[in-house]
Formats: structure tokens, C-alpha cells, sequence
């Protein structure tokens, strides 16, 4: 039997997206937005747009796949997929789901893509108005543990303080983000940097790991990347980014209800980087750039750790600014700025950026980046990641 | 009235009664402890599923557990995230791990001053909190710390 992989089968041929806004500052509806980052992503893939015949996206994107179909005049729609799961635990998912509809022959041209208007729907970190908590929420809203910085803050906690890692680990990670953010001319935080005065003097949205700048912006845009088979990559006008590992889900339990996960003070990415390692045949040594999703800069942590990147004994000496700064650093982290500082499009920003790494584009280029990590929202289940590299490394 | 010596002002969400958790609300009404537990292998479970995910048996009874435990982990929120909280200032959530319970985990406030030192393992007991006011009545679980 052949091996079951998906690793160098399927490459992303094109990158797109629209100008990011700062919250509620979009002029364009969320669903327009789909559509410039779709046809961004064609156009750079030098790919007619009447060519996509599949969508994947995550999060309960609301631009769904048959709008999208009728709206661009796609000739034939063969795969639509939505991945379970809030927020971006599911953009390396959605990539790797279009890689696998390619691989497999269910579709030949695939756009994974994520559009969000935030200023257009509902505030980050306020609760809904309903008077009545039901289901898990029953034996948590009460108390007042409703929103996503206070779900994970539990686990942060408990892991920082297993491991004695300072709160300045989680600041180094943030000042990496803003600091490839001032180069960056799609970052909605250009111009904005934050040194650590800054950061410390910053007002606590949760104690004790959890000041402002630990969290994650909300912004109004859309991006989109084009996946198709291998081969097809090769004559069109990029050099391929080759998908050479992906991985999805969750350890044992790791949804288990009201914070009673065996494994708790996780990411969920134990058994996902497993899979994900063992896709790509290589180990954390080989990365060359790491672009990890920071909903809040602990779940970064938490992510580097369970993929081996950082040793929690290291993680205060390794997680210092210079080991993060592209292109000296022994670790470049977040090289456009990411969700903190570029824009907070669920991770899809950051498939890009690995994209541009692997091509020599980037705006803070690591020389002669040749594989990159994209690993997605952790702490949500399920979490997904992916390993992505030139066509040296298959 | 019991709201001035609440944990968190009026206003929060009230817990919502179902039939897969309403022994539990029952429980805390007549201040006890109540959580799941398979008839079929003895496992405790929490929180509340319709399945018990040790043998899949679909027999849940209800068993009392000691009130007591010990902090798993703490957190201290100062953003309000409900209307309610509003000028409140930050309270303590607490994460409680009950050692007699087969080490099941539950979410409630800790009962402490807004800048009180929390400290990882250190043992609590609970604290029925009665809101005899809300229709229908209820009754939630804070901790406070033992000695």
C-alpha cells in the first residue's frame, strides 16, 4: 500500500488579501471583502477565478461557498468546506482540507480562505445579553468566566506557574509582533511600536498573564490562498510553497466540558504536532520561521511548547525579543506582525506570510527560509498546524 | 436579600436548568454537591453528559460529593465582559480540583479580597450562595479557603 500523505502533493499557488482596517473602519461588506481577497489571490496565482472549484474555510465564516459560486460565476463547484471550531483554530485545517480535495481528485483548484468584518457583528470580549446561561456555559457565565481570554487565561495560568515561566516571556512575544509590524505596510499597527514600558504599563484585561497588549486586535478584512495539485504549481508564475505537513484535532478529552481536560494546561496540540512532524519528516530544527497564532500571546506559548519549539525549563531565557526579530533571530516569530500587530484575520494572515517567507518576498525576509510552521488558534478545540516548504525540501 | 454579600452584583447570567443538569441545580438548592455518576463502572463525571465517557453507559445517576478541594488554577479578571460588571473591579475565578471526587474540576469565584495573594493547591471548601430572589430560585457554588 502507498503511503498516505499529503506531504508535497498539493502546493499554494497563489496569496491574497484586501487592506486590513482597524475595527468597524471597513468601507466594504464582509462578503465583498471575500470576494477582493478571492480574486487577489487568483490574480497572483496567474489562475482565472471561474477556475476555483471549491472553497474551505473555518471558523462559521459567513461567506459561504455557494454565494461565493453564483457571485464569481465559478463554472463548476466540486468541494465546499467549513471546519468546525471558533475563531482560527482551524486555519491550518481549512488549507489542508483544500489540499486534500486537490490531492484526492475531488477538486482541482481550491481557495481556503477567511473574510471578517468584526466591526460589523458582535464585540470581543463582551458577553451576549441573554439572562439565562445554558448548557457548559450554566457552570461558568455565573461566575463570570464568559469569553475567550478568560477560558484560556485558566490554563495560562496554571502552565506558567507550573513551569515557573515569567510574564516577560509573554511581552517578548507581543514586542516580536509590533517590532515586524513597523516594516510591514499591511500592518494596521504600523507606526505603533511597543517597547516594554509600554507593554508593562499596559492596563490588565486578566491577571496574572494577561495585560492589553496580550491580546489579539479586532479587524475587518479578508484573506484567501490558492491550492492546487503539485504538479499544476509548477508552471504557474510563483515558485510553489509546498504543503509538507498538516495535522488537525485534539488529545484525548481535550474538550472535555467545564475545564475537566486530562491533559489541561494544553494548547491541544500535543498529538497534532505528533502527526503533523511525522507528515512533514522533519523536526522542529529544520523550521526556519515560525508564524504562530496569537489569540492571546500565553496560547503562543503554549503552541511553540507543544511543537517543540521551546522547552518550557528554556522558554524564559529563549523567549527574549533579539531570538524573535527576523532576520537575525535564532527564532523568527510572527515576521508580519501577525494577529497582534498586521491584522487579525483568524491566522490567514499568516499563511501568507509564510507564503512570502518561502518565495524571498517577505518584509522582514529571513534569508533563505526554506520551511515554515504555521500553527493555528490554540487552546480552542480542535486546533490544527501545518508545515510548509520550498520545492528544496521535498 | 442575599445580593449585598454575593460574590458579583446583580445582573449576571443565572444558571439555566435543563434536564441533564437540573439534579445538580436541585443539589446546590439544598446545599449539596451533586455530580454525575456511572451506574455502570462507579466513574464520577463532570461536567454533565449524556454518556459516561469511561463505558458508555447511558445509566448517569447522581452521587453527593464532599465539598472541599483545591485550587487548580486562578485567574483575576479586571476587563468587564458583562454589562453587570461594569465598575465592579476585578473579582477571582477560581478552578477547583476535588481530590474526593475522583479529581473532577469546577469553575466558581473565590471569596477573597480583589488584590488577595492565590496560591496554586491551597485547599477550599465551598460556599453555597443562594439567590432566593431570581425566579426561578437558584443557587451557585463559591469557595473560600480553608483556615
Amino acid at each position: 500500500m502507498s503511503e498516505r500523505t499529503l506531504r508535497g502533493k498539493a502546493a499554494i499557488a497563489g496569496i491574497g488579501e484586501t487592506t486590513y482596517y482597524r475595527h468597524g473602519q471597513s468601507p466594504d461588506a464582509e462578503f465583498k471583502l471575500a470576494l477582493k481577497a478571492i480574486l487577489a489571490a487568483c490574480e497572483d496565482a496567474g489562475v482565472d477565478v471561474r477556475e476555483v472549484d471549491g472553497f474551505a474555510s473555518y471558523g462559521n465564516d459567513r461567506s459561504e461557498a455557494t454565494r461565493l459560486a453564483a457571485a464569481l460565476g465559478i463554472r463548476e463547484l466540486r468541494f465546499s468546506n467549513m471546519h468546525w471550531g471558533g475563531g482560527g483554530g482551524g486555519v491550518a485545517a481549512a488549507v489542508a482540507n483544500a489540499a486534500a480535495a486537490v490531492h484526492s481528485g475531488m477538486a482541482d483548484c481550491v481557495i481556503a480562505f477567511r473574510s471578517l468584518a468584526q466591526g460589523q457583528f458582535a464585540r470581543y470580549g463582551r458577553a451576549g445579553g441573554a439572562s439565562l446561561a445554558m448548557g457548559e456555559d450554566a457552570f461558568t457565565q455565573p461566575y463570570g468566566l464568559m469569553s475567550p481570554a478568560q477560558r484560556f487565561a485558566m490554563k495560562i495560568t496554571r502552565f506558567m506557574t507550573e513551569h515557573g515561566i515569567h510574564h516577560a516571556a509573554l511581552r517578548s512575544i507581543a514586542m516580536a509582533s509590533y517590532h515586524h509590524a513597523q516594516t510591514n505596510p499591511r500592518a494596521v499597527m504600523q507606526g505603533r511600536p511597543l517597547d516594554e514600558a509600554k507593554y508593562d504599563a499596559s492596563r490588565w484585561i486578566i491577571e496574572p498573564f494577561h495585560r492589553l497588549f496580550d491580546c489579539c486586535m479586532e479587524n475587518d478584512g479578508a484573506g484567501a490562498v490558492l491550492v492546487v495539485p503539485a504538479e499544476r504549481a509548477k508552471d504557474l508564475r510563483h515558485r510553489p510553497t509546498y504543503l509538507l505537513g498538516a495535522a488537525q484535532g485534539g488529545h484525548h478529552r481535550s474538550a472535555a466540558p467545564v475545564h475537566n481536560a486530562p491533559d489541561y494546561a494544553s494548547a491541544h496540540f500535543p498529538t497534532v504536532a505528533r502527526n503533523l512532524w511525522a507528515m512533514a519528516k522533519l523536526s522542529p530544527a529544520d523550521v526556519d520561521v515560525v508564524q504562530a497564532y496569537e489569540n492571546f500571546t500565553g496560547g503562543v506559548l503554549l503552541g511553540l511548547v507543544e511543537h517543540g519549539l521551546v522547552k518550557p525549563e528554556e522558554a524564559n531565557a529563549m523567549l527574549v525579543p533579539e531570538n524573535l526579530y527576523a532576520p537575525t533571530g535564532r527564532m523568527p516569530l510572527n515576521t508580519s506582525g501577525g494577529n497582534l500587530a498586521e491584522c487579525y484575520m483568524h491566522g490567514l494572515e499568516l499563511v501568507n506570510e509564510a507564503v512570502r517567507q518561502l518565495r524571498g518576498t517577505a518584509c522582514n525576509q529571513v534569508k533563505g527560509a526554506e520551511v515554515s510552521i504555521v500553527i493555528g488558534g490554540p487552546m480552542v478545540t480542535p486546533v490544527s498546524s501545518l508545515i510548509l516548504g520550498t520545492e528544496a525540501t521535498l | 436579600m442575599s445580593t449585598t454579600t454575593n460574590a458579583l452584583p446583580a445582573g449576571m447570567p443565572a444558571p439555566g436548568s435543563e434536564p441533564l443538569t437540573a439534579p445538580y441545580w436541585e443539589g446546590t438548592r439544598q446545599r449539596r454537591l451533586m455530580v454525575q455518576h456511572c451506574q455502570g463502572c462507579g466513574q464520577l463525571q463532570w461536567g454533565p453528559e449524556w454518556i459516561c465517557h469511561a463505558c458508555h453507559s447511558f445509566d448517569l445517576g447522581w452521587e453527593e460529593v464532599t465539598p472541599r478541594g483545591r485550587i487548580y488554577s486562578w485567574e483575576r479578571p479586571h476587563h468587564p465582559v458583562h454589562p453587570a460588571l461594569a465598575g465592579h473591579g476585578p473579582y477571582t475565578i477560581v478552578l477547583v480540583e476535588l481530590p474526593d471526587a475522583g479529581g473532577i474540576r469546577m469553575v466558581g469565584n473565590l471569596l477573597c479580597a480583589p488584590d488577595a495573594l492565590v496560591t496554586i493547591g491551597a485547599e477550599v471548601e465551598a460556599v453555597f450562595e443562594p439567590h432566593d430572589e431570581a425566579q426561578p430560585p437558584y443557587t451557585l457554588v463559591q469557595w473560600r479557603l480553608i483556615g
